[in-house]
């Protein structure tokens, strides 16, 4: 049951064929036999599951059951829950037992699914292999010498080692996309403001933005029917009906106008996976789409802009915590100052305190106008640069990442290095664009995603593209040998 | 814009965070290596660019001014590290 | 040499919503510690905050009330510095885009002109908590139940010129927030708390001189003081060939001490940009219409119409029109007593002198507004005398009655005109004092006046004071002069 799909565990749920608790589980017995060695989850919330599971159950006989109703998922672990850990991948929050629960996880408890733990991260959701975790790193289900991605790895390799149904992960500069197609797995980072960050604990809070990650775009749509609407709770929410995104997932392709970005198809970009984004797109074609190429002129300094917006109001946002009330506190401090810097100096990690001080650096004075500003100065070049390309084409595809997953350790001790291989995913949301990674071949034996950039709230039309490629290829099929 | 070791330790300590007298040469090179990887955005000229704070240009949308939250001391203390009579403790603040 | 003192106010105001600026937590005074910080105040991780759009109009109501330009478009900023009463680690507030541009508030001077002092802007921003430094075992105890109260800041030019200004330019602040109904004004609750910018230069100098900041004063003798004495400091540091050190100074009311703060910290980097969870705020014009159309009088309107319709001279009407409600109740008390100046001089005489005394607010006055106009027009038609009216009113102010007519009647106080029994006892008073009417008698015109003052007071002793005094006069000097 656990290679089946959401849509496919819904039917079963709704037949009777197998009850929620059956379900919860049979995940949980993989999670206790594989995630030993994947180390995808930090926390599993084992007992709240299975009562869960019980409730759904109880909820489905009583004919009240939602396409949701009883599925197990995993909580990328920078949403709060209540009464259950929120460590956010860090010493800083290993302590902290949120006291409320963020509005993304209260849908899908209220919509009745099941919660079975959290999931690793990147600290703080900073990081593109999920290396920076307190946590210890993720391992790649396809070939545990390799990084599942990052920051939202332990969803990925969750999902991807069908230790969970489905899973949240979040994006703000790629978090959702790149993991999601270094793992194999479909995942949908939505338009800025589409989904409520309340309780989401912030890293870039102009950036951030909450999605699922699961094997096919139709779950992909149905997970989204559940996160998606407004919050009066978040300021940056927007107000604006919610379609039901499984609607239109069988709408036709035809004349549909793909827009392949010569910036994406340069020097830097790994051949195979070049190869295998093209084979993804010929298969486009003979869905009976139109290609045309379309130019991104800013697109290269999505890297500098990034790296200045995002450290800078990160550092504003890890400012609360200092040791007083939540987290993790130094021992014996003997003043407010050494109970500050010591507090935050031992309780956050070597990727973090690096784009705090950068963060702090272009914010300070007389720094200010030469990095914050003009960065987002840039941002709005690389938006209009999206708004124009987006007159000549319905959608822009392109890769997620330059390469298939990178091995662990082979870039931890070069930052840079690493933020540049962020280079396909961050100008999507500097710009706040819906973007979705689907699987589509292997690079280096190592799943290669195809990335599908779309207007604001066009995430229906993003569904629609990946479902139609999923009914057509079978690269969202193809399992893990592990598993 | 290049930067040295003792810039480094002040705005580090601007971020209240220390960085042990071993870490610092290494952290000033890789934080300089970040700078200059940021830095390819001043080679742009954005003179009548107008800031990009919010990729949709939304506005703040107000909330009616009606008490939603009761007390929930207990609760939210329940996670910090000393409370005392209701109050979180700190050392001694002089001011 | 002769010295010119410069003097700028930065002002915060706790503005009188019923909820924080940022979450839905209550602001009322004096709770239980954190029982009225929710999760956004506590800056938890993960919280968001949303504007509370009553702060918005009560700020807007400030800029309409001053003549300053409303920023149509105005942003929330992060300002980024560590202390344990900030949650967050940042203050959101206001800087490049503030919601109240440049203004004035106009001051009348003690010769009787008037000063307008400029109003650079004013800002909205959240308040931080409390540290209480009582002794935890030598630990601070943090309160953050203030903590996202929402303030408006206001930042004065430099157009003071001494503490006097300065007190007359707080009161009339005070005036134009309660007027508004923006701020409740209590000062010891620390309602409005004034940090003041003073610097000294020689006279007829162009040149500012550097300027301290003392901050945190919470009521107007506090200020007045702590201007006195900064002013005095830096005067006898210039003259013994010193510098003034630009700092941040503390002033203790409680033991009148000042003393510099900070000294030994770094220069302050707030790192401002605009703050990422909220987006910028639009103020539509039927917003500013409709907050236009509800502005209550202002208290400079109210003074003029005070003198106009009511004849009062400037320093009453200054003072009736100085807050709201003692306007609202001097105006319903001459709407009984239908006597502006009897009403104006018993609200400021006996009325604030009770209320002194028994420091309460004109609100809660014992004697209502309603019950003084009565009181008044008992003694314009004589049915008593000044002096019975000042015993009616303490009765009143007793609660002994619940009118002037109620306290009259069962105390016996109506006055006596009836000519025969005056008569009386005049004859019985003069009769007893032989001596003194022959005196009299043999006086010279010119002395006489001042003489039948002793009868006078004899014949309204004898009747208890209610006597009608105009009536005693007049037939003592018939009988006597006759």
């Amino acid at each position: 049951m656990y290679q089946k799909t959401i849509a496919e565990q819904s039917q079963a749920l709704a037949s009777g064929e197998i009850s929620s608790v059956e379900l919860t589980q049979s995940y949980l017995d993989r999670i206790k036999q594989l995630d030993g060695d994947i180390n995808s989850f930090i926390t599993v919330t084992e007992e709240l599951a299975l009562s869960q599971a019980k409730a759904a159950d109880e909820r489905r006989a009583s004919g009240n059951a939602d396409a949701m109703t009883g599925i197990p998922v995993a909580h990328k672990d920078l949403f709060c829950t209540d009464g259950v850990k929120t460590s956010c991948g860090s010493k800083m929050l290993d302590n902290f037992i949120a006291p409320y629960e963020s509005t993304v996880t209260s849908k899908f408890k209220d919509a009745g699914a099941v919660m079975l733990g959290k999931t690793n991260m990147d600290e703080f959701a900073m990081g593109s292999s999920n290396e920076n975790s307190h946590y210890g790193p993720v391992k790649n289900p396809w070939d545990k010498a390799a990084i599942p991605g990052g920051s939202s790895g332990g969803s990925a390799a969750a999902v991807a080692a069908r230790l969970a149904a489905g899973a949240t992960g979040t994006d703000t500069g790629g978090s959702i996309r790149q993991p999601a197609s270094h793992c194999g797995i479909t995942g949908i980072k939505p338009t800025y403001g589409r989904v409520s960050r309340y309780g989401m604990i912030a890293y870039a809070s102009s950036l951030d933005q909450a999605g699922p990650m699961t094997r096919t775009a139709e779950d992909a749509a149905i997970m989204l029917n559940t996160m998606a609407g407004f919050d009066e709770r978040d300021s940056t929410c927007l107000n604006r009906e919610v379609p039901d995104y499984t609607a239109t997932l069988n709408d036709s392709l035809e004349g549909l106008t793909i827009g392949l970005p010569t910036e994406y198809f340069a020097s830097g970009l790994d051949s195979d996976v070049e190869q295998q984004i093209r084979n993804a797109i010929a298969e486009y074609e003979k869905l009976g789409a139109k290609v045309k190429e379309v130019s991104l002129p800013n697109a290269k300094l999505c890297i500098p802009a990034y790296y200045v917006i995002a450290p800078a109001e990160a550092s504003s946002n890890l400012s609360r915590f200092d040791g007083v009330r939540f987290g993790y506190r130094c021992e014996d401090p003997k003043d407010l100052m050494d109970l500050y810097i010591r507090s935050r100096s031992e309780g956050f990690g070597e990727e973090v305190k690096r784009r705090i001080i950068v963060g702090t650096y272009a914010l300070s004075a007389g720094f200010y106008d030469a990095y914050y500003r003009k960065a987002q100065q840039i941002r709005r070049l690389i938006r209009d640069d999206f708004l124009n390309a987006f007159k000549e084409c319905d959608v822009i595809m392109g890769p997620n990442a330059p390469t298939s997953a990178f091995d662990i350790g082979s870039l931890n001790n070069d930052p840079v290095a690493m933020y540049l291989s962020d280079i396909y995913t961050l100008s999507v949301n500097l710009a706040g664009l819906p973007g979705m990674s689907i699987p589509a071949g292997m690079a280096n034996n190592r799943p290669v995603g195809l990335q599908v950039i779309g207007q604001h709230f066009d995430e229906a039309r993003l569904l629609n593209i990946g479902h139609r490629f999923q009914q057509a290829t079978d690269w969202h099929t193809l399992t893990p040998a592990l598993v | 814009m290049a930067i040295d070791a003792s810039e480094v330790q002040k705005v580090a300590h601007l971020a209240r965070l220390s960085i042990s007298d071993d870490a610092v040469d290494a952290t000033t090179t890789t934080i300089s290596s970040i700078l200059e990887l940021v830095d390819q955005m001043q080679a742009v000229d954005t003179q009548n660019v107008e800031p990009l704070a919010n990729p949709l240009d939304a506005t703040q949308r107000l909330r009616a001014d009606v008490v939603s939250e009761d007390n929930q001391r207990e609760k939210l203390q329940s996670c910090a590290p000393a409370v005392e009579d209701g109050l979180f403790l700190v050392p001694r603040v002089i001011e | 040499m002769q010295w010119e003192t410069v003097i700028g106010l930065e002002i915060h105001v706790q503005l009188a919503t019923k909820t924080k600026i940022f979450s839905g937590a209550s602001t009322a005074f004096g709770a239980e510690p954190n029982t009225q910080a929710c999760a956004v105040d506590l800056g938890l991780p993960g919280i968001l905050p949303v504007v509370n759009e009553e702060a918005i109009n009560m700020a807007i109501k400030f800029g309409l009330g001053i003549d300053a330009e409303i920023n149509k478009v105005n942003v929330f900023e992060r300002k980024n510095y560590f202390y344990p009463d900030l949650p967050k680690g940042y203050q959101t507030t206001q800087l490049e885009k503030p919601i109240v541009g440049a203004g004035h508030v106009d001051i009348t001077l003690a010769d009787g002109s008037t000063k307008s002092i400029r109003i650079h802007h004013a800002h909205l921003e959240e308040d931080a908590g409390k540290s209480l430094h009582e002794d935890f075992h030598g630990m601070s105890g943090i309160d953050l139940n203030r903590a996202g109260t929402p303030l408006i800041e206001i930042v004065t030019e430099p157009d003071i010129r001494s503490s006097e200004e300065a007190v007359a330019f707080a009161k009339k602040l005070h005036s134009i927030v309660t007027t508004l109904g923006i701020c409740d004004g209590e000062m010891s609750q620390g309602s409005m708390r004034f940090d003041v910018n003073v610097s000294v230069r020689p006279k007829g100098q162009e040149e500012l001189g550097t300027r301290t900041e003392t901050k945190n004063l919470n009521s107007f003798k506090f200020m007045e003081a702590a201007i006195h004495k900064e002013v005095e400091r830096q005067i006898d540091v210039l003259e013994d060939g010193g510098k003034i050190t630009q700092e941040t100074r503390l002033y203790n009311g409680d033991t009148g001490e000042a003393r510099s703060m900070r000294s030994k910290e770094e220069a302050n980097d707030y790192r401002y940009f605009p703050c990422p969870d909220l987006l910028p705020v639009v103020i539509d014009d039927s917003r500013l219409e409709k907050l236009k159309a509800d502005m209550p009088e202002m208290p400079d309107a109210k003074k003029a119409r005070f003198i106009a319709n009511f004849g009062l001279n400037d320093y009453d009407a200054e003072i009736l029109s100085g807050d709201q409600a003692t306007a609202h109740y001097f105006e319903a008390s001459v709407a009984v007593s239908q006597d502006a100046k009897l009403s104006a001089n018993w609200v400021m005489g006996e009325l604030s002198r009770s209320l002194n005394q028994s420091s309460i607010g004109i609100s809660a006055s014992p004697v209502t507004a309603e019950m003084l106009g009565g009181l008044i027009q008992r003694i314009k038609d004589n049915t008593i005398s000044g002096k019975i009216a000042k015993e009616v009113f303490e009765a009143l102010w007793n609660g002994e009655g619940t009118s002037a007519d109620d306290v009259i009647e069962k105390k016996g106080l109506k006055q006596v005109t009836d000519t025969g029994a005056i008569e009386t006892m005049i004859d019985e008073v003069l009769a007893a004092n032989a001596q003194q009417v022959d005196n009299y008698r043999a006086a010279p015109e010119d002395k006489r006046g001042k003489m039948i003052g002793f009868f006078v007071g004899k014949c309204m002793q004898a009747s208890k004071g209610k006597a009608n005094p105009g009536m005693v006069n007049q037939i003592l000097k018939q009988k006597l002069d006759g």
